[in-house]
């Protein structure tokens, strides 16, 4: 899992018996095992989601309670198997999840899965930008406190961090549009793009969701500069969270990494110290940052369902917002639990990354 | 087996108890610019605490008020006269309702990171020790749960407790143990970490000599011990509280606005009024809640940083390894979305 950048985890690691680190951890045992460990992992999180939202009743009645006479609630609740003991539900949704089925909303009997085909792309969207957004801002910012450390700079830059962190994303995105889209009217106020061009975009064959590729692969410039215009404010809102996060983090470790005798050493060759501080100092920086990347790709997803709800973007967290509001809680369950699926894939994919890089991650 | 580990106090033995307090040791210990911090920080907290005890003191009108005298409030009025900050669609005035927000903030803290450090506490020192079985599936459960988008875990709790509303109360405990869910992996990792390294010290291992029961040793030897780090999760998690209120406030999850005040609820109403150019509805909730959280943050990044000598007094130029505390920090601080 994320142990790597938590506290004191070598002390934990210290205590395992000499046999586990005398097995030859090769690569592809270390990817097989941490495969493996996703399927726990998801296993855990749909059974705690399915019984907490069950503890307070069937979804029907939080739906429709007050707004159905009770025989015809009573009649759904038997028609839809609410009535039935909560284990043989359990078990019926397992299998449903095995198959692909996360189940079909109550307010607009839709089925959940076809919503993330519909609606992910916008989210996967969404966070692509912001995580550009992030990484342009951070890293470098993140090398230049490190280099000026202790100087104003670093001060101010250090203030920023804490902004970002502190600032809640629909908060920086209300601040944005009431800048850049009420008073100066650069850009647009809420939405992904503007009707034509959606209509342009998702007439297109096969297309992938992502408006900017698709702009792109069919060569309409208007339409290019339209989404890009959208996507300036909910990326910056989004992305600047990260950023700040970034920051820190290369600050850190740069700085970890410039104390070290290797750079001494290309100081005394005369290294310039711009070379010194973006090659050498900042590549051994990466790998953490790598680690900590697996757990914003959760703070992202969470944070994406607060900025899609301030800028009307038709994402996952757009929709997951709706379904709250409406008290539907089986499609509220369905986006929830295809999250946690999203989130321990990504994490897998990122360990393995961190692992491909260093070595020691292995074990 | 060399001598055996005492555990040192950070400060000397001889200093009065009152410097050796965790904020005012750290103070002592500071120099320049993380003095300059660690001092911005207990400003803005000691405002926020303030605000939030004297709310009733400070605030003009009731958070639900929405009439006085001389007749009902004007809706969407823009800040002067006798509403500073104006006044929301609903009629409801601003600085009142950031004033009495500061008080729904502190409870809801109160609530969420005690209840989660009680809980978090008691399960990292009991799997740390006892090990087995019981501690590997509660690590499985906590890294489950640590991992996933804690605004989610967050609503699907505040579904489970109050299916979305609720009053005063009500809300405040739903809204706090929806927080505390997503708290108690964090006090159990550390906690168990430390718990684990302790385990295998001379000193417990002479407490189980001298006829120590287990409850004795996790809980006079090893909690003592093990319990150091927490000041420093507690203000990171404060912060982290009142961003996760606040979204959940803006998911509209949050207390109704005639039981309490709530600046992310505040915040949600606002957001229909900023296409219409109206600022100050949504302006000074938000930059309540900034300026608590920055707050908060300085002072808990203050103390992490003097904790760990090799960040402290920075007036030498010598380079410093990596400091694991800090990126354990960050990586605490990471989990708030």
């Amino acid at each position: 899992m994320t142990t790597l950048i938590d506290a004191p985890p070598t002390d934990a690691d210290g205590l395992l018996p000499p046999a586990k680190k005398s097995s030859d951890g090769g690569l592809g045992q270390y990817i097989l095992v941490r495969f493996l460990l996703i399927f726990p992992t998801i296993f855990i999180l749909v059974t705690m989601v399915f019984f907490l939202m069950r503890i307070t009743g069937d979804p029907i009645t939080a739906a429709m309670g007050g707004r159905l006479p009770a025989d015809q609630l009573q009649e759904r609740i038997q028609a839809a198997g609410y009535d039935r003991p909560i284990l043989v539900q359990y078990f019926e949704y397992l299998g449903q999840l095995a198959t692909g089925n996360f189940g079909r909303t109550l307010t607009d009997n839709r089925a959940v899965s076809e919503m993330l085909t519909t609606y992910g792309s916008a989210t996967l969207e969404l966070s692509i930008n912001a995580l550009l957004v992030a990484l342009v801002a951070g890293i470098p910012l993140g090398m230049v406190a490190a280099h000026r450390r202790d100087k104003a700079p670093d001060a101010v830059l250090r203030v920023f961090a804490i902004l970002c962190y502190a600032t809640p994303v629909f908060f920086a995105g209300m601040l944005l549009k009431l800048t850049f889209s009420v008073w100066l009217g650069w850009l647009p106020v809420a939405g992904r793009a503007r009707t034509s061009s959606e209509l342009a975009l998702t007439s297109l064959e096969a297309p992938t969701g992502i408006y900017w590729l698709d702009a792109l692969r069919s060569g309409n410039m208007a339409a290019l500069g339209d989404v890009m215009a959208h996507a300036v404010l909910p990326a910056v809102a989004l992305g600047l969270l990260t950023a700040g996060i970034f920051l820190r983090l290369v600050r850190t470790n740069v700085i970890g990494t410039l104390g070290r005798d290797y750079i001494e050493a290309g100081r005394s060759r005369g290294v310039s110290e711009y070379r010194l501080v973006t090659k050498h100092a900042y590549k051994p920086a990466l790998i953490p940052i790598i680690t900590v990347m697996g757990l914003q790709i959760a703070v992202m997803l969470g944070g994406a369902v607060l900025t899609e709800k301030t800028f009307e973007w038709k994402g996952l967290g757009f929709q997951l917002a709706n379904y709250l509001t409406a008290r539907d809680f089986v499609a509220v369950q369905g986006i929830v639990v295809l999250l946690a699926i999203i989130v321990a894939m990504t994490n897998f994919i990122v360990d393995i990354i961190a692992a491909l890089i260093d070595p020691r991650v292995r074990y | 087996m060399s001598i055996p580990a005492v555990p040192v106090p950070m400060e000397s033995p001889r200093a009065p108890w009152y410097r050796r307090l965790p904020v005012v040791s750290h103070f002592n210990k500071s120099v320049g610019l993380q003095r300059g911090m660690l001092v911005a920080g207990l400003v803005l907290t000691g405002l926020f605490v303030l605000t939030a005890l004297f709310a009733p003191l400070l605030a003009p009108y009731g958070f639900s008020q929405l009439s006085d005298a001389d007749g009902n409030f004007p809706t969407q009025q823009a800040p002067g006269g006798k509403h500073l900050l104006g006044t929301t669609v609903g009629g409801y005035d601003v600085l009142s309702r950031v004033i009495w927000g500061a008080q729904t903030a502190i409870l809801v803290i109160v609530v969420a990171v005690s209840m989660s450090i009680v809980i978090g506490v008691v399960l990292g020192l009991v799997s740390g020790y006892l090990g087995g079985w019981l501690d590997r599936i509660l690590v499985v459960i906590a890294d489950a749960v640590y991992a996933f988008p804690s605004l989610l875990v967050a609503i699907v709790m505040a579904i489970v407790i109050s299916g979305g509303q609720s009053s005063l109360i009500g809300g405040i405990f739903a809204a706090g143990t929806a927080i505390t869910l997503v708290f108690i992996p964090q006090y159990f990792r550390v906690i168990r970490a430390e718990t684990v390294r302790l385990k295998a010290e001379p000193f417990v291992e002479s407490a189980k000599v001298v006829g120590a029961s287990n409850i004795r040793i996790m809980t006079r030897h090893i909690y003592r011990n093990a319990t150091r780090t927490l000041p420093l999760i507690f203000t990171l998690n404060a912060s982290e509280a009142i961003l996760t209120l606040a979204g959940l406030g803006f998911l509209g999850f949050g207390i109704e606005p005639s039981s309490a005040a709530e600046w992310g609820f505040d915040l949600n109403k606002a957001l229909a009024d900023t296409t219409s150019g109206i600022w100050w509805t949504g302006l000074f909730p938000g930059l309540a809640i900034v300026l608590t959280v920055v707050g908060l943050t300085l002072v808990g990044e203050s103390i992490n940083d003097l904790n760990d000598p090799r960040l402290r007094g920075r007036k030498s130029t010598g380079g410093s390894s990596p400091a694991p505390a800090d990126n354990a920090a960050i990586a605490t601080e990471v989990r708030a979305s």
